[in-house]
């Protein structure tokens, strides 16, 4: 790739933030070969490197570009959806610049051979880095587990049984046991299946709505045997989704134990609740479901004090067919990749999340739990960079949507908060404008 | 062979124990001494005239709950070539239910008066039953997932016949250590003659407390072979293979499989055994298993002579009127 190697690039007169660092200070970025030569307030202490082109941020932040590791794709299978170049365009003018895509396709990718076609599908057409998470058990089905060593060789860097969780303890169990053996995560949709078997926040709104509900001791419970059973096997495990106060409680206890055991949240149940579904708008039904606000705050405060590791965005392109139905009928699944950091800024300009900690969750620590190289601005790291304006107000439109599929949850919503500009490997692929 | 060997110190001494239900509780005197045993019975197979006559007149009765080719004709040559009367009982699994019945079929056998009862079960623990319920001597030739004890003696022997002794060997046990009763009699058997065992597999299939049994632990293979004087392949059962212990065959192959380029990190002189019957191309590399380190064929040998030692040291204490 020397042939077209980008010009050096440097973003100056920014405010720096590098989470893995703890900085937040006046200075530059200094890009050439798709990388980081310099950031911070000293970058540009030995001049611009030759030839660069120079971008005067104007007091803007440039952080690292963001590190979403739930997302869904429509590639392979539901193309319609959302293809790999469509979400990266999303994820680009979203700022984020690395996404792991879930293995819920058509097929499952849990054969190294489909993991290569989606590297392949990516290095061919998206324009943010991908990296596919592969599936746990054979066809998502929870039964036999699939082959961890061949898939995370072909590049799967984590492995998942999607937005379904592994019913039978004993088989979690030795999926825990046997990917312990290859340094491998295992990341859980965490809902007990028997348990769950409603579609909205079980509880006096369920009911006055006639809806039935996913009690949240449904998650509770999962979560709670999984820690026992990452006990039992020392393994590595990461809750993809919680949502509820207890759920928290629970890793906060876990982590406590010294258990290899990380928690994330979606965007949706950190700026969202069970209220905002308003007349059976289906764009809000996702899983787990928006809870109540004191599980919201809850979540918010895990965050803050760190039980939360890290945010995504829980991307999940639904179209009219799966979504323009009678709410039990309609499919989970909202879109969030273009408005993860602008929904997650919300927090900071509430004063509830400061801004280290909210990019620590969607930075270096997801790309740390996986094992990717990204989520920083060090010296020799890859060049992914988001530039944005934290206060700069709009409005989500529908017709500015970049996504495929326009199921979002913040349609009409007004944000303070834009990004102006991504980086990926030291090349501009989104400017804002 | 003209290697010294560690022998048991004196000429022979009696075997203690009236049955044979596992390595476990031996001494390593009474282990070499019956290495010994079979030394000399190696030599009596070796010859045209294969037969003594120390069980002349004794019945033997195999006890098969569980198929078996190998061990069943090994205990049935051993035993005809000392002059016993031998016979055969197999009796399908499906035919039989456990508890009861197994007390049943030991009342009725006992009632033939054998004076050898060699009893293979798929229950652990079947055999120490059936022990107490009968007054002739018993051989496990297999109870469970529990032990194999002539199966750990005949292994010893073809290591001592190459070795010239057990002592300080590094010995690798590799594969399915979780259900196999050949891993456990071998784990005590080299422990108790000083080796140095490790056993190789994915945490998948090793016991839990596997990490307290007298042996190093390693998933990876290459790492647990670094250094080994015998590498001991253990049969894999197909249906572990589906998905619920390992992924796949294919998967299995590529990081537990014994082939050239795995079998390269071990020793130079290193030795590679199998309790048979083998899974070529599962657990091990058809190349590997038919190569010149392979002592796979020998082992067979081996099992005759161990069974004639064991079943001789057994008769010494049945009651003569």
């Amino acid at each position: 790739m020397a042939v077209d190697a980008p010009k050096p690039l440097v973003l100056s007169n920014a405010r720096v933030i590098d989470p893995a660092r703890g900085l937040d200070a006046p200075g530059s970025v200094i890009i050439a070969d798709g990388t980081i030569l310099a950031a911070g307030p000293e970058a540009a202490n030995q001049g611009f490197p030759y030839g660069a082109d120079v971008v005067d941020c104007a007091g803007a932040i440039a952080a690292p570009g963001l590190v979403d590791m739930c997302v869904s794709v429509g590639e392979p299978g539901a193309e319609h959806r959302e293809t790999l170049a469509s979400a990266s365009e999303a994820a680009a003018a979203g700022g984020v610049t690395t996404i792991c895509t879930m293995p819920e396709t058509d097929p499952v990718i849990d054969d190294p051979a489909l993991v290569d076609f989606i590297l392949r599908r990516a290095r061919d057409t998206a324009s943010v880095n991908v990296h596919p998470l592969a599936a746990l058990t054979k066809g998502l089905k929870g039964e036999e587990m699939t082959e961890i060593g061949l898939l995370q060789e072909a590049g799967a860097v984590a492995f998942t049984n999607g937005h379904s969780s592994v019913r039978n303890a004993q088989i979690m169990r030795r999926m825990l046991t046997y990917a312990r053996d290859f340094d491998a995560l295992v990341i859980h949709h965490t809902e007990d299946p028997d348990l769950a078997g409603g579609v909205m926040n079980a509880g006096l709104n369920a009911t006055w709505k006639g809806l039935s509900g996913v009690p949240r001791e449904a998650e509770i419970i999962m979560i709670e045997r999984d820690l026992r059973l990452v006990g039992m096997s020392r393994g590595k495990y990461h809750a993809n989704l919680i949502s509820t106060l207890d759920s928290a409680d629970a890793i906060r206890i876990g982590k406590t134990r010294g258990l290899d055991i990380t928690a994330g949240v979606s965007i949706n149940h950190l700026t969202q609740n069970e209220n905002d579904i308003g007349p059976y708008r289906t764009f809000f039904k996702m899983s787990p479901p928006l809870r109540s606000e004191d599980d919201r705050q809850a979540m918010i405060a895990a965050v803050a004090d760190g039980t939360i590791d890290i945010i995504v965005s829980n991307h999940d392109p639904q179209d009219v067919e799966t979504k323009r139905h009678p709410w039990a009928e309609a499919e989970d699944g909202a879109i969030g990749l273009e408005t993860l950091l602008a929904a997650a800024l919300r927090l900071y300009h509430s004063e509830q999340v400061d801004l280290l900690t909210l990019l620590a969750a969607m930075t270096y620590r997801p790309a740390d739990r996986l094992g990717i190289d990204a989520g920083r601005l060090a010296a020799g790291a890859p060049a992914d960079v988001v530039v944005f304006d934290p206060d700069r107000p709009w409005v989500l439109e529908k017709s500015a949507i970049k996504s495929r599929s326009k199921n979002s949850p913040f349609e009409d919503a007004r944000f303070s908060g834009r990004v102006l500009r991504t980086v990926v490997a030291g090349r501009t692929v989104y400017l804002h404008g | 062979m003209a290697l010294m060997r560690e022998t048991a110190s004196s000429p022979l001494p009696s075997f203690p124990h009236r049955h044979l239900l596992g390595i476990e509780g031996l001494q390593p005197h009474e282990i070499l001494g019956l290495l010994d045993r079979a030394d000399e019975a190696v030599e009596i197979s070796r010859q045209v005239n294969k037969k003594k006559s120390v069980l002349s007149g004794r019945t033997q009765i195999n006890l098969f709950f569980e198929a078996s080719t190998r061990t069943q004709s090994s205990f049935e040559i051993a035993g005809k070539r000392l002059g016993a009367d031998v016979m055969n009982m197999s009796v399908s699994t499906s035919s039989v239910k456990k508890g009861e019945t197994l007390i049943d079929t030991a009342a009725t056998l006992n009632a033939m008066h054998p004076d050898l009862l060699v009893v293979r079960h798929h229950a652990a623990g079947a055999v120490h039953l059936l022990a107490r319920k009968v007054s002739c001597s018993v051989v496990n030739a297999g109870d469970g997932p529990h032990e194999h004890p002539t199966q750990a003696l005949l292994d010893a022997l073809t290591i001592r016949r190459h070795k010239g002794k057990i002592a300080r060997l590094t010995v690798a046990i590799c594969g399915d250590i979780a259900h196999s009763r050949v891993a456990r009699s071998n784990i005590i058997l080299l422990n108790a003659l000083g080796a140095r065992v490790r056993v190789v597999a994915p945490s998948t299939l090793l016991p839990s407390g596997i990490h307290q049994m007298g042996v190093e632990v390693f998933h990876d293979m290459r790492e647990g072979l670094k250094g080994a004087d015998i590498v001991m392949m253990l049969r894999i059962q197909r249906e572990r293979m589906n998905g619920a212990f390992i992924p796949s065959v294919r998967e299995y192959y590529r990081y537990y499989g014994l082939d050239a380029e795995k079998l390269s990190y071990a020793n130079d002189d290193a030795l590679v055994m199998h309790p048979g019957p083998m899974n070529r191309g599962v657990e091990i590399d058809p190349a590997v298993a038919d190569g010149p380190q392979s002592l796979i064929r020998e082992q067979v040998e081996m099992g005759v002579a161990v069974r004639m030692a064991v079943l001789e040291a057994l008769a010494e204490h049945l009651p003569n009127k």
